[in-house]
C-alpha cells in the first residue's frame, strides 16, 4: 500500500516535471514553476490579511496531502496539483513565491477549525462551499464545480448505473465528508463503509470488500487514471459540487481580493494552465470551462 | 449539545458497538495471551521461541499498522474476514494478546517455584500444574494490569472506527461534526465521554475484583 502510493507520487511527480519541461520558464525538474509570475512589487492598504501576508512574506495553506491531481504530497514532502497551483496563484499576487508558502494538510473533518484556530490563512482543498460551512467560515470561488459520481471495479460487474444503485450496494467513502453525508442523507440504509481517506476505498474496492467508492468526479478520475485495470468510472454524476477557496469568517477583503485574482486567472489562461499540468496531466481531459465566481 | 441528542440513536448503536467489538477481542486476547504466556514458561525451546518472537513482533508494531495488515494486507494473501467488523475484533486481539502474554507471564514468575515442584511431585503433568495450580494463582495477582489492558483496548478500539470503517462510536465523530460544524466540540466531548461510561466502571470493577481474588500470604 505505502509502496503503491509512493509510486503513484513519483508517477505524478514525473508528469509534472514533463509538463514544466515543455514550457518555456526555466524549471528546478521537480515542481512546476508557479503559472503566474510572483508579483515584486505588491501594494495592500494598511491592516487588511493582504498587507500582513505580503509584509510576512509567507502563507500558511491547508491542503489534501492524499488527492492526486488536486493536493497530493510528493516524496519531498510537497504537495503537488491543481488546489496547490490556484494556492501559487494566489500567494504570487500576495507577492509570495512558492517556497515560502507552507503546506499544512488538512482532511474532510478539521477544515474548518483549522481556519477558525487559525491555523491556516486559506483552505484550497477540494473544498465544497456549502451554507453550512458559511456559518463558521467564508468562501472565495469557486475556482472548479465537480460532482459526485460512482467508482466500481473495472467491467461494473454488478451493472452501477447511477446514484439509485447506492441503496442496493456496499459503498464506500471518507468518514465526515460532503459525498458520505449525501448517501446519509439520501439512502439512509445503504451498506455504507467509511475510512478516512479515499486511497483506502480504493484498496478495498480492488479486494472486492465493497462494490463502489462514491465522491467527487475528479478525485475518482484520478484514481481510475492511475489504475484503468482495475477501476471503471460510472461517469454519471448526481450532485454539483463547487469547490471554494476557504479562509477565516468575515474578511470581505482578502475575499474579494482572491475573487479577483481567481478572475484574472480565468482570463489569463493560468487558471487553464494550472488545470493542464496537474489534474488535466492525469486525467488527460482539457480544462473545462472556468466556473463563475459567487460574490456573495 | 443538541446534535448530540438528536442523534442518541446513532450514538447507542455506536456505542453498543465499541462495547461489543472490546469484550471479544478482550476474550480473544486472554485465552490467545495465555497460551502464549504458557508458551514462554514452556521446557520446550522451540515454544519459549515462538512465544517471545509473538511478542517482540507484535509488541512493537503500532496498532494502525496491524489495522493495516488484518485488513489490507491479508487479503493479499487471500486470508478475508466477513466484514470489517470481525476483521477489527482480530486486529484488536492479535495486539492485544501480546501485552497479555507478558502480565500473566509475570503473574506466572511470581507464584512461588515451590508450588510448581509440589505440582510436579505428585505426578501432574506440565500442563496440568500449570492449569490446575500454577495459573489460577496467576491471574489473582495481576488483576490490576489487565484491568489496564482492557482500559487501553477499549479506546485502542477507537482506531477501527476513526480509520478502518467499523460503525463504532467513534466514526459518528466525524459526520456529526460535518453536519453540525459549530458543535464540534461538543460532539468530540461526548463521545469520549461515552468510553469513559465503559472505563471508568470498568476501572471500580478492577478494584473491586482484585480485593476478593487478593491472596493472603
Amino acid at each position: 500500500m505505502r509502496v503503491r502510493r509512493l509510486t503513484a507520487a513519483c508517477a505524478a511527480l514525473g508528469l509534472v516535471a514533463l509538463a514544466g519541461c515543455s514550457s518555456e520558464a526555466g524549471n528546478d525538474a521537480t515542481a512546476p514553476d508557479a503559472t503566474v509570475p510572483v508579483e515584486e512589487e505588491v501594494q495592500f492598504d494598511e491592516g487588511t490579511t493582504m498587507a500582513e501576508l505580503a509584509e510576512a512574506g509567507a502563507i500558511t495553506v491547508g491542503t489534501k496531502f492524499d488527492q492526486p491531481g488536486f493536493g497530493l504530497v510528493s516524496p519531498d514532502g510537497v504537495p503537488e496539483g491543481f488546489d496547490v497551483e490556484i494556492a501559487k496563484i494566489i500567494a504570487a499576487k500576495l507577492g509570495i513565491a512558492p517556497e515560502d508558502i507552507e503546506w499544512v494538510e488538512t482532511i474532510s473533518a478539521n477544515r474548518e477549525p483549522f481556519l477558525q484556530q487559525g491555523q491556516v490563512d486559506m483552505v484550497a482543498a477540494t473544498y465544497t462551499i456549502n451554507d453550512d460551512r458559511k456559518e463558521l467560515i467564508d468562501f472565495a470561488g469557486p475556482y472548479y464545480v465537480a460532482g459526485q459520481d460512482i467508482m466500481v471495479a473495472a467491467g461494473n460487474p454488478l451493472g452501477v448505473e447511477g446514484e439509485e444503485s447506492l441503496a442496493d450496494i456496499r459503498v464506500c467513502s471518507v468518514n465526515g465528508s460532503t459525498p458520505a453525508g449525501y448517501v446519509q442523507e439520501n439512502y439512509p440504509d445503504a451498506d455504507l463503509t467509511l475510512f478516512d481517506e479515499y486511497s483506502l476505498c480504493a484498496e478495498a474496492l480492488k479486494n472486492d470488500q465493497v462494490d463502489a467508492v462514491t465522491t467527487d468526479n475528479v478525485i475518482l478520475t484520478s484514481f481510475v487514471a492511475q489504475d484503468p485495470e482495475a477501476f471503471e468510472l460510472v461517469d454519471n454524476p448526481f450532485t454539483e459540487e463547487p469547490y471554494g477557496i476557504g479562509i477565516p469568517k468575515g474578511d470581505d477583503d482578502f475575499r474579494t481580493f482572491i475573487n479577483d485574482v481567481l478572475e484574472e486567472s480565468f482570463e489569463d489562461g493560468s487558471w487553464a494552465a494550472a488545470w493542464d499540468a496537474t489534474a488535466g496531466a492525469i486525467t488527460g481531459a482539457p480544462a473545462p470551462e472556468p466556473p463563475a465566481v459567487d460574490r456573495y | 449539545m443538541q446534535a448530540l441528542l438528536d442523534n442518541l440513536d446513532r450514538l447507542w448503536a455506536g456505542f453498543l458497538t465499541t462495547l461489543a467489538m472490546s469484550v471479544a477481542a478482550a476474550v480473544a486476547a486472554t485465552i490467545l495471551g495465555t497460551i502464549l504466556a504458557a508458551f514462554r514458561v514452556s521446557p520446550l525451546p522451540p515454544l519459549r521461541a515462538l512465544g517471545a518472537t509473538y511478542v517482540q513482533l507484535v509488541r512493537n508494531t503500532p496498532l494502525t499498522a496491524v489495522f493495516f495488515i488484518v485488513i489490507f494486507g491479508l487479503p493479499a494473501v487471500d486470508v478475508t474476514f466477513q466484514n470489517f467488523f470481525i476483521a477489527a475484533i482480530v486486529a484488536l486481539s492479535v495486539y492485544t494478546a501480546a501485552f497479555v502474554c507478558e502480565v500473566v507471564r509475570s503473574g506466572i514468575n511470581s507464584v512461588s517455584t515451590g508450588q510448581a515442584e509440589a505440582a510436579r511431585a505428585i505426578g501432574l503433568t506440565f500442563g496440568q500444574s500449570l492449569r490446575d495450580v500454577v495459573l489460577p494463582q496467576a491471574f489473582r495477582s495481576v488483576v490490576p494490569p489487565l484491568g489496564n489492558l482492557w482500559i487501553a483496548l477499549v479506546k485502542n478500539s477507537a482506531i477501527a472506527g476513526g480509520g478502518f470503517a467499523v460503525a463504532d462510536i467513534a466514526q459518528l465523530a466525524p459526520s456529526l461534526a460535518r453536519d453540525n460544524p459549530a458543535q464540534v466540540l461538543a460532539i468530540f466531548g461526548g463521545i469520549a465521554l461515552a468510553y469513559m461510561v465503559i472505563t471508568v466502571p470498568s476501572g471500580i470493577a478492577v478494584g473491586v475484583i482484585e480485593r476478593r481474588t487478593a491472596i493472603l500470604r
